[in-house]
């Protein structure tokens, strides 16, 4: 595990880490979501955020999964400044450009996407990756901006697309222009696919509603990290339209497999050298 | 046959009831204070749709008595041969589609379609499509694509269905997969949104070169019920929700994303659903006869470059006039 590097996150190294799910205070120690139990952070994160007792992924930061995947000291990132512009002056209890401007200091991101090129293996690839603690990683107009754009950067330099999804789905506080987004992605896409090159889609905890129904089931292989949440609707949705409990495992990754929604679900520790060999096999 | 009145209709309603009940009467005398009360009852309704809030243009979005897909498909097209099912898993009845004609034109019309009463709405699924649905779409897509005939859809659906088969079945995928390869389709592809254009739902059926919204429809990310329910934590704010995501007509246009409103019958198309046909197939044929002078290329790089420029981001480091670029596109009309 020594591929992992905290610091190698590109030319904004320097912001405060922020994961959906950790201690709000910089403690030495966590407690996993999944078994309960209280782990050293720092075990933690040697091991990708997987935890150690009891093999639960927890969220990783777009930067973190960035340097997790790409080859050390690669990433260049590119879009770095696009930033909301608030098209519909949303407001509901509080102004839509307020909620950016307070998630931006929490979270040292500019919105819910990342996305650059770097290399995998000794390859290049341009990978993208969702920043689930920015508005729950919903797709407004900057992330589906920078998601064609990635696309449309493979398509040029003719090279191989990762994306990792996590997203709640369409960002409701920019309305229908959250929604195009879905078709706008999707397109750029199609004109990525005449150029033969993969589009892995890595789907982690959660991909749901708009991100699920566009570019993130559209991959030539499609992987989701175990147990990670995947569907359409959500769960609480459901249960209230169909009136009756959700079965156990209803909408994670290994659901997904056994329904034939997913190629493979490849724990966090593999995922690295899963790619470098997919890539090797499937690319021009 | 009695309209049902939404709450803000109640006052000409009761203009409309004493009307009727005038009629009944009988009698030339009571001709001059019908014809003044008629008036009365017109003004009044111009008066209150000049003025509707969007939540009220959602309820009219949902009207029962509204006309659906196969009320228009019946008035604008001659010949519609249903075709069913996905050669998959099932026929899903909440979309219609088949070949028919248009004027001289032969085209594919797919629609969503609600049900009229709950026998219907349950067979039709109150107009909410399954993976099936979509992909039964997709395939009356490409079989319109080999034989070069255009494709006319009819948008109206609360959203795609939320359910445990709809998810094992793979409802995003299928939607997907809809969003992907309409955005290469060969031959001019139309959409009309003649109800509720709900979210990912129907933009499965919306990947088109032009996209019309009759004059009180919506069209919008999520139901003002969902967004109320989660921003404001309770589905009672909806009103609120509403005028917050501008799902209307007329704010489509302003955001760049539609083509035209097409007009609706005085109070809406279920008081003259023949009228309002009419309006839609006459929008409709000027579009066709506009996309079928076009070669194949040309539509696809316009359709893509279209949605390509949707959405408003800033971008302080970009040179202005690429960042201009970046911004919506506000078509000239």
């Amino acid at each position: 595990m020594t591929w992992y590097a905290r610091s190698d996150t590109g030319p904004r190294k320097a912001r405060p880490e922020k994961t959906q799910g950790a201690a709000p205070t910089e403690s030495l120690w966590l407690r996993c979501e999944g078994c309960d139990e209280v782990i050293l952070r720092r075990e933690v994160e040697k091991n990708l955020r997987v935890c150690p007792r009891c093999n639960h992924h927890m969220r990783l930061t777009g930067r973190e999964r960035i340097a997790a995947t790409l080859d050390e000291g690669t990433f260049e990132e590119r879009d770095a400044d696009m930033e909301s512009d608030d098209p519909l002056s949303f407001k509901d209890s509080k102004r839509y450009r307020d909620r950016v401007k307070s998630t931006q200091k929490a979270t040292g991101e500019k919105d819910a996407f990342v996305w650059g090129y770097g290399s995998l293996g000794g390859k290049p690839v341009a990978v993208g990756a969702f920043v689930f603690a920015f508005q729950g990683g919903s797709m407004g107009s900057v992330v589906g901006e920078k998601i064609a754009r990635m696309y449309d950067g493979a398509r040029e330099e003719r090279i191989p697309c990762i994306l990792f999804s996590a997203s709640g789905g369409a960002r409701m506080q920019e309305g229908i222009l959250s929604l195009m987004q879905m078709a706008k992605t999707c397109g750029a896409l199609a004109h990525f696919r005449e150029v033969k090159q993969p589009y892995i889609s890595v789907l982690t905890d959660p991909t749901t509603g708009g991100v699920a129904a566009s570019f993130s089931m559209l991959g030539d292989v499609i992987i989701a990290e175990p147990k990670a949440l995947v569907g359409f609707a959500g769960a609480r949705v459901i249960e209230q339209t169909i009136r009756q409990k959700l079965p156990e495992g209803f909408q994670r990754a290994e659901f997904l497999l056994t329904h034939g929604m997913v190629d493979m679900v490849v724990p966090r520790g593999e995922l690295r050298d899963k790619l470098v060999t997919l890539i090797d096999l499937m690319a021009g | 046959m009695a309209l049902a009145t939404l709450p803000f209709e109640k006052p000409v309603a009761e203009l409309d009831h004493r009307i009727a009940e005038l009629r009944r009467m009988g009698g030339p005398r009571l001709e001059n204070q019908i014809r003044a009360l008629e008036d009365k009852a017109e003004a009044l309704r111009d008066h209150i749709f000049s003025r509707l809030t969007r939540w009220q243009m959602v309820q009219l979005s949902r009207h029962p008595r509204r006309p659906y897909s196969l009320d228009y498909i019946s008035r604008i097209f001659t010949d519609f041969q249903e075709f069913h099912g996905d050669r998959r898993f099932a026929d899903d009845e909440s979309i219609v589609a088949g070949f028919a004609r248009l004027d001289d034109v032969r085209v594919m019309v797919i629609g969503q379609q609600k049900g009229r009463g709950t026998k219907e709405n349950l067979r039709r699924n109150f107009g909410m499509p399954r993976p099936e649905g979509y992909r039964k779409a997709l395939r009356l897509m490409k079989l319109a694509e080999r034989f070069d005939r255009p494709i006319i859809t009819f948008i109206d659906t609360p959203g795609a269905y939320p359910g445990i088969g709809a998810e094992e079945r793979g409802q995003s995928q299928a939607i997907a997969e809809n969003l992907e390869e309409m955005m290469k389709l060969r031959v001019p592809v139309i959409s009309t949104v003649i109800g509720e254009g709900g979210s990912g739902g129907a933009l499965a059926l919306g990947v088109t070169d032009r996209i019309n919204m009759l004059r009180y429809t919506t069209y919008s990310v999520i139901t003002p019920e969902g967004c109320a329910s989660i921003l404001w934590r309770d589905a009672a704010n909806a009103d609120k929700a509403a005028e917050a995501m501008r799902l209307t007509a007329p704010d489509l246009v302003k955001l760049g994303i539609i083509d035209e409103v097409i007009d609706e019958a005085r109070g809406g198309a279920h008081r003259d659903p023949g009228l309002t046909a009419a309006n839609v197939e006459r929008v409709i044929n000027r579009q066709l006869d506009q996309l079928l002078s076009m070669d194949a290329e040309t539509r696809i790089a316009d359709r893509r470059a279209k949605y390509r420029a949707m959405g408003v981001a800033l971008e302080p480091t970009r040179e202005p006039e690429e960042r201009a670029r970046a911004r919506t596109r506000r078509r000239t009309r």
